[in-house]
């Protein structure tokens, strides 16, 4: 069965349509990147994945469990959209680090705050803290950063941020963890050690949907593309139909400007 | 009288009136920060009506000089027919508190504004996919970030309010400046000597001394972080 399933989404900001009818599901495990120029949309659907906007039309499931429905009031109520959340992660393009807080507090944080809400957390305060604590640090340490987690986000390049942005949203565990053009505020030198630990990630059988421009990686690394024009899926399939085989000319005239040059 | 005589007795009267300078001072910045913070969520509304309202009294507040409003706040119950200060030295002093806690809160308004605004939109939003509550964002991630952005205009800011409490001498408030100038009329057998009110300054620039300090080490406690 499908983790992911978004069926008829669709989303306008004023008068302009930014999303019209998307449709589409994601096995676990998987992942899927989205494809399309600037304004296609792309991000858009991330942010309603993770209830950053609210769609006015569709049905979005994970797991068979009805996270959203237009057409149920029931399922927009400001206080369940905080937990729903918690099934997807989202990495920024722009890391959106806490400046205040080190490597480890950035990671440790949402999980202690979430913790503190049960009802046994004074009892075993200690015991949870170190719990956390070890946890945060193993996922630095996959990041390649253990020797960086008493730094703060101003004193790591714009690469190792993003890392740690990355350790920040796996330390909840989420089902569907979500990439918004991961590498586009970095230098090229640097995109390639974030993009190496997603493919990582990707080994791992995690499952996420990415946003991104690097097209050879989103080849690499995906089971499914999906190509994004004026708020429209117009193309989608594997890696190997969409870079390899596209049948929409729109596709192609895109993909040409990335092969090209 | 030699100065040497009248020096001890100078320094007693403009100690009492440090005192009233000093008390104007901190209840000033106990009432203007807190409602200068209601003032700048009623500037950022957006109720429109809320926002236009708040924005005029602003306007009105920073437009025309404080010393104007000390008088207005102080006379205008008394010629309505209402005293509702009372009278005496207390009287005096609540209506004073009130015109500055006013004043000030109106410019404490505007830092805050501009504190708030400043915290980049992308915070609130990794807050929101941790799953974090509109509190815990407000208080775990963005109040420290605009306190460090607030900090070096509010330094100016209470160093003006120091200077500023003099103005409460239009209304007769017993204050340091109110103090000095006894002694040229004539108070406790010292009269026509302007020092003293010279000799106030000594004061201001000491206590302005110390709050700079203090002031400058949070400003510096909290660069650890950009």
């Amino acid at each position: 069965m499908a983790i992911l399933e978004v069926q008829h989404v669709s989303k306008s900001f004023g008068n302009t349509e930014v999303l019209k009818d998307i449709s589409f599901s994601l096995e676990k495990g998987k992942v899927l990147s989205l494809i399309g120029s600037s304004g296609s949309g792309k991000t858009t659907l991330l942010r309603c994945l993770n209830f950053l906007e609210q769609p006015d039309g569709g049905v979005i499931r994970v797991n068979g469990e009805t996270l959203f429905d237009a057409d149920d009031p029931g399922t927009k109520q400001e206080g369940e959209i905080r937990k729903k959340r918690l099934h997807f992660g989202l990495v920024f393009q722009s890391f959106n680090l806490f400046p205040q807080y080190t490597a480890l507090q950035n990671v440790m944080l949402a999980k202690e705050l979430l913790e503190k809400e049960k009802p046994d957390y004074k009892s075993r305060k200690k015991e949870i803290h170190d719990q956390i604590e070890q946890e945060a640090k193993r996922l630095l340490d996959q990041m390649g950063l253990s020797d960086r987690i008493n730094n703060y986000p101003h004193q790591l390049s714009g690469g190792q941020c993003q890392r740690v942005a990355i350790a920040r949203a796996l330390a909840l565990s989420p089902d569907i963890l979500c990439f918004d053009e991961p590498t586009s505020a970095l230098d090229p030198e640097l995109t390639g050690e974030v993009l190496r630990v997603i493919k990582e990630l990707a080994d791992e059988e995690t499952t996420m949907v990415i946003v991104t421009h690097e097209m050879a990686f989103a080849r690499d690394v995906s089971s499914q593309v999906i190509f994004m024009d004026d708020g429209r899926i117009l193309e989608s399939g594997t890696p190997e139909d969409v870079f390899g085989h596209p049948k929409e000319e729109r596709t192609r005239q895109f993909l040409s400007r990335y092969t090209n040059g | 009288m030699t100065f040497s005589e009248q020096f001890p007795i100078v320094v007693g009267a403009l100690n009492t009136g440090f005192l009233q300078t000093l008390k104007l001072f901190f209840v000033t910045l106990l009432g203007a920060i807190p409602l200068g913070l209601i003032i700048s969520f009623g500037s950022m509304s957006r109720f429109r009506p809320l926002s236009y309202f708040t924005k005029i009294i602003v306007w009105i507040i920073r437009g025309t000089p404080l010393m104007i409003q000390l008088l207005i706040i102080y006379f205008m119950p008394g010629l309505m027919g209402r005293n509702i200060w009372g009278g005496g030295e207390s009287g005096r002093f609540l209506a004073a508190a009130v015109a500055f806690i006013f004043n000030y809160s109106c410019y404490f308004s505007e830092i805050y504004r501009g504190g708030i605004q400043g915290v980049p939109k992308g915070q609130e939003e990794a807050g929101l996919v941790l799953g974090m509550t509109k509190s815990q964002i407000f208080f775990k991630i963005k109040l420290l970030q605009m306190i460090k952005r607030i900090v070096p205009p509010m330094s100016n800011e209470i160093i003006t309010l120091v200077k500023d409490t003099s103005l409460s001498r239009i209304i007769a408030l017993q204050e340091i400046i109110w103090a000095g100038q006894s002694f040229m009329k004539g108070n406790m057998g010292i009269a026509g000597v302007i020092w003293p009110l010279f000799f106030t300054a000594v004061y201001y620039l000491i206590f302005n001394g110390i709050l700079t300090v203090l002031l400058g080490r949070l400003e510096r406690k909290l660069e650890y972080f950009r």
